[in-house]
């Protein structure tokens, strides 16, 4: 393998020289990238654990707090997240077949998605605070009957816990997106620069991994916290 | 390195991603019981697996690569499913009669 390396007409100025081949390089870098996205599952898997249990100690209580989520919001933005990993994928195509123009596009994209979720977002945690569903906060927890709702005083207490994983489990989503915004900005900045090409384009590829990563985890949150226990009258 | 996927199955993907999840919201406002939570979590899956093997490209990816994925899912499954088996069986001992 070794004199793969020695062969100077060939040699690609983006390969390090602790690699033989292009090939080994990239094989490598998603290798690591794959590493780090299983210390994100534990990460995110800990709280869907959690989740879990609290779901299955206070069943009543979780399914009248899924009653003040609007699952139109989450169902638009599960569409904007799938959106923006299709013109993510799209990128990473054309980075492999050397489409400049497309890639930087495509990334624009991917970014003005990314950032349409995270305002979605906004929109429905303003709600909750007008609403006064926001545990925690001197003032902004009020779970008392309504019209509406004239039967949920009696979740008030366990309530609070399953809010607290909503705003848990979605802010650090929100977090991860804010990321993978400023690393699209980072990789359209490179792009721009004409660093990428059929031979290399490991950062647009692992970016993409994580982009679609964070996708992955909403495909789980949206369900489980918008729409299980919707159809139980408890309240 | 392994092929370009065409324009044609992203947008496939795409689309059946995109259906998925109107699919889960309107049934999630069917009265199913028990199986409301089993169908949401089912369509979750089928569409992480979408992601997972076109998107994120693992079907093309080396033997080394799917074995380390495949232990990501395995450790959630030990994780989710001990726990599990922990919490449903805790009612099953008559009290202060475990010895």
């Amino acid at each position: 393998m070794a004199d793969t390396h020695g062969a100077v007409a060939e040699h690609n100025p983006n390969l390090r020289h602790h690699f033989d081949t292009m090939e080994q390089q990239f094989d490598s870098a998603t290798l690591g990238m794959w590493v780090f996205l299983l210390t994100e599952i534990m990460f995110f898997g800990g709280m869907f654990c959690a989740y879990m249990i609290y779901r299955s100690m206070y069943p009543g209580a979780f399914a009248s707090t899924s009653m003040h989520m609007d699952p139109m919001f989450g169902a638009i933005n599960t569409a904007v997240l799938i959106v923006s990993s299709l013109s993510m994928a799209l990128a990473v195509r054309a980075a492999r077949l050397g489409q400049q123009q497309a890639l930087q596009i495509l990334l624009l994209v991917t970014i003005f998605f990314g950032l349409a979720f995270l305002g979605v977002k906004a929109f429905e945690y303003h709600a909750h605070w007008v609403d006064n569903k926001v545990p925690l906060f001197a003032g902004h927890w009020d779970y008392s009957n309504t019209k509406d709702f004239p039967n949920q005083a009696q979740y008030a207490r366990p309530a609070q816990i399953l809010f607290c994983f909503y705003f848990f489990m979605t802010g650090f989503h929100a977090v991860h997106m804010l990321v993978g915004v400023v690393l699209m900005l980072t990789i359209f900045m490179m792009a721009r620069r004409g660093k990428f090409g059929p031979t290399y384009f490991t950062p647009v590829e692992i970016s993409g991994l994580y982009w679609h990563f964070v996708d992955i985890v909403w495909i789980f949150l949206f369900p489980l916290l918008y729409l299980i226990g919707r159809t139980k009258k408890l309240i | 390195m392994h092929p370009v996927s065409s324009v044609r199955t992203y947008v496939l993907v795409w689309l059946t991603l995109t259906i998925l999840t109107f699919v889960t919201y309107y049934v999630a406002q069917i009265e199913l019981g028990e199986w409301n939570i089993v169908v949401a979590l089912l369509i979750a899956f089928f569409k992480m697996m979408l992601v997972i093997l076109i998107f994120m490209n693992v079907k093309a990816e080396s033997p080394l690569t799917k074995l380390f994925v495949g232990a990501g899912f395995f450790w959630m499954v030990l994780l989710l499913g001990q726990v599990a088996i922990d919490y449903i069986s805790r009612t099953w001992m008559p009290e202060g009669k475990m010895w």
